[in-house]
């Protein structure tokens, strides 16, 4: 069980734990909505849920400071919300309305928030790596003291350009983490039968980087990783690679079966390291919230996931002639 | 025996070249491998070594000498004991010479273009396209600090092609970035900075080589603005070298601009002429869109009349008319409008006059200024080095069709490079690319004589 693990018994702010159980559970019930209302063909084509992994944006954004930039592939809704992005825009857009962060245009895969330092959002696998690695570049180049996050998965790792990224950012020392959300399948393929060596974390040894393995489910432990490397980057070392071990519960996509993985297998992870579960544990042995609270928490996130899906299906669609908007930039 | 010690060609496009200095004299005994002298090439200054060994009789041409044409005898190699060097020994210029190509075609006197922008007492000053491209990039760079400039041997080397000679000095390593070999990585974080709101120069060696980081510019620079419903900005620009240079084979000889030319989200640009190198880059430096910049490695040591303006732009969508011309229209961009302004220049000499237009920016195309030229003339060749399938000439003959289908007298003709890769040997290499005889011929296809 979850709460059997060794939850550190110092440190513990019960505020904190509140937040970070009330990110969590927000990411949880808003993917639990986008996938029903993908099922009712509301949301089309690729829809990528991130339920499972919940604890490392959230832990991850609470060691990141104003000014911070984040970039990661198309499983971005988490990374969304967790920034701060309203939850009836990023639900708008994958409805493909008016009123989404892409004015309908970009769809679940292709979000942006220049407001929040959102950078998207990418489609094409490992291709956000180098671009987190650029908007380091662009800190670096200011000279101020900014960190990107460059989130990619163990599928992207075996990416080449990760490895020529990996090269220029420690050669330039450039204040970039980047995280590793390893959970296990790239699609259909288990991390066994696509990576010569388990350990990701490993991966920028050759290069000078440092690395770290983390229990992703745990977003007290993220956190922890988090501001070390956050520290690392901001006192101008370079960047840093964070594995986070964690478990995606769906499919891939939404049209994936998951037929590569038994279901006890999912049901296993999400028994014994759902890392919602994990955090309500150490709310409620710890005696920081009770059970009556927890409840008023749940229902305050469904009446915010209900706001977002109603917004999100009463929007209209794009005018028509948003076909020929935002291709290009106008010339000053 | 004597034997005469040629001018050699140090790179594929290299014609002529400086003898900057010897580090012989006349009567020193020299061995295979001793460095004769100093060559400076457009690229470089290069050391050049003796091949055989024996005693230097007679050196032909002096320190400092400019122009010396490939295969041009230098000096004289005598063996021990012999005593005359003056007289070179067997035919002056051996047979190499006649073996070697023909450089792409002398380099041709430039007419000055049709000027329609210029304010009056306009003066001009002749600059390479290599020094064009430089001082458009410093001159950015000087006006802002977001612009900066990163690629292969962009720095300390001071440019493969020396386009970038002297930035290094100027503003320093920071602002001018020498990457590892890695182009797919160093143009997504390229890419990157731009997001965030500086204003890279991406030099990539060739185009060819940018086909390793096509993705993060199609997928990533050219999307992303729409993908964010307008909330993104990519300003970036990517230049190099595009096309055929001279004997560097299939992998180094590709015209890209169709290819580009077809994604929105992007603008492409391709100029012939120093000044609109000048003025195109600065503008596309400026642009707030990722901007891709094809360059001629043929045409970088060619000069051209720059105009003496400060802050010198030209739009970035707008066709040059070159000269004007009544019987036919040859539009061509890039290196195509030598072999255009050729065939008008020839075809003149036989009463046809034909009105040349350089379309300089590929995307925005503008067909406009093409179409009422077709009006006028009533006939169009066009001319470009790419393959012909989807190129750039089938394009327009498509947009003449729709705007001016009653115009026309004949059909269009499509000059365009063989639907080939590009051979290495230098016969089939010539075959491959447009000719001048061929824009000629489909003058004379296109009006009947």
């Amino acid at each position: 069980m979850a709460a059997a693990r060794k939850a550190k018994k110092s440190n513990v702010d019960k505020d904190e734990l509140l937040a970070f159980y009330k990110e969590m559970l927000l990411i949880r019930r808003f993917e639990e909505k986008a996938g029903q209302l993908y099922g009712m063909g509301l949301i089309g084509g690729f829809c990528h849920l991130y339920i499972g992994q919940e604890a490392i944006v959230v832990g991850l954004e609470a060691s990141a400071k104003e000014g911070d930039q984040r970039v990661t592939s198309y499983r971005d809704h988490g990374h969304m919300l967790a920034c701060g992005m309203d939850p009836k825009g990023v639900m708008a857009e994958l409805t493909g309305r008016e009123g989404g962060y892409s004015r309908g245009k970009g769809g679940s895969m292709h979000m942006f928030s220049r407001e929040k330092n959102f950078y998207g959002g990418h489609g094409i696998v490992g291709a956000q790596v180098p671009i987190g690695a650029g908007l380091a570049f662009a800190n670096w180049y200011r000279g101020n003291d900014n960190v990107s996050f460059a989130y990619f998965g163990d599928g992207a790792a075996n990416q080449g350009q990760i490895y020529e990224t990996f090269n220029m950012a420690s050669l330039w020392k450039l204040p970039c983490v980047f995280v590793i959300e390893n959970n296990k399948y790239a699609m259909g393929t288990s991390l066994q039968r696509a990576s010569s060596t388990p350990d990701l974390y490993t991966r920028g040894e050759a290069f000078g980087i440092p690395g770290e393995s983390v229990d992703g489910m745990d977003v007290q432990a993220v956190k922890a990783a988090g501001e070390k490397a956050v520290a690392h980057c901001r006192a101008g070392k370079g960047p840093y690679i964070l594995e986070m071990n964690t478990y995606r519960y769906r499919g891939h996509s939404m049209s994936d079966p998951a037929k590569y993985r038994t279901r006890e297998e999912v049901q296993k992870v999400r028994e014994e390291r759902d890392p919602i579960d994990h955090v309500r544990d150490l709310l409620l042995t710890g005696k920081h919230a009770a059970e009556a609270d927890l409840k008023a928490i749940d229902k305050d996130i469904k009446k915010v996931v209900i706001e977002a899906a109603d917004f999100a299906t009463q929007s209209p669609e794009p005018a028509l002639d948003e076909l020929y908007t935002d291709i290009l930039a106008e010339v000053n | 025996m004597a034997q005469n010690i040629l001018m050699p060609a140090l790179s594929p496009t290299m014609e002529e070249g400086n003898l900057a200095k010897w580090l012989v004299k006349e009567g020193d005994t020299v061995e295979s491998g001793d460095i004769l002298c100093e060559i400076e090439t457009d690229k470089a200054t290069m050391e050049f070594e003796a091949v055989d060994e024996g005693v230097i009789g007679k050196i032909l041409v002096g320190d400092g000498a400019e122009g010396v044409k490939v295969n041009t005898p230098i000096a004289v190699l005598i063996e021990e004991g012999e005593s005359d060097g003056a007289t070179p020994a067997a035919a002056p210029a051996p047979a190499a010479a006649e073996a070697a190509p023909a450089p792409a075609a002398a380099a041709p006197v430039v007419s000055a273009p049709v000027e329609q922008d210029l304010p009056e007492g306009t003066t001009f000053k002749s600059q390479t396209v290599r020094e064009a491209i430089r001082d458009a990039m410093s001159e950015e760079m000087r006006r802002s600090e977001d612009v900066f400039l990163l690629g292969e041997e962009v720095a300390q080397y001071q440019g493969a092609y020396k386009v970038s000679q002297g930035m290094l000095d100027e503003f320093g390593a920071k602002r001018v970035i020498d990457t590892p070999i890695t182009e797919h990585g160093f143009t997504g974080i390229a890419v990157g900075a731009a997001f965030a709101g500086l204003n890279p120069i991406v030099e990539f060696m060739t185009f060819n080589f940018a086909m390793q980081a096509i993705d993060q510019i199609i997928n990533s620079a050219a999307k992303t603005r729409y993908m964010s419903g307008g909330q993104m900005t990519c300003p970036i620009v990517f230049r190099g070298a595009n096309g055929a240079a001279s004997r560097v084979g299939a992998q180094h000889s590709h015209d890209y601009a169709t290819w580009y030319a077809q994604v929105p989200g992007l603008k492409v640009v391709m100029p012939y002429a120093a000044s609109d190198y000048k003025g195109l880059l600065k503008s596309a430096i400026r642009d707030p869109n990722p901007v891709i910049f094809l360059e001629n490695e043929i045409l970088y040591g060619r000069s051209f009349d720059v105009p003496e303006i400060e802050d010198y732009t030209v739009p970035i969508g707008k066709a040059r008319i070159w000269r004007e011309g009544d019987d036919v229209t040859i539009v061509s961009f890039g290196i195509g409008m030598q072999y255009a302004l050729e065939a008008a220049d020839k075809l003149a000499e036989e009463g046809i006059s034909a009105e040349v237009i350089d379309l300089r920016s590929l995307r925005p195309m503008d067909t406009e200024t093409v179409v009422k030229s077709v009006m006028k003339t009533n006939r169009c060749v066009t001319v470009e080095e790419g393959f012909p399938v989807a190129s750039i000439g089938g394009h327009i003959s498509a947009t003449i069709m729709q705007e001016a289908f009653d115009y026309l007298d004949a059909p269009v003709i499509n000059c365009t490079g063989k639907d080939v890769p590009m051979p290495y040997a230098a016969n089939l290499e010539k075959l491959a690319l447009v000719t001048t005889d061929e824009v000629i011929a489909a003058v004379k296809s296109v009006t009947y004589r």
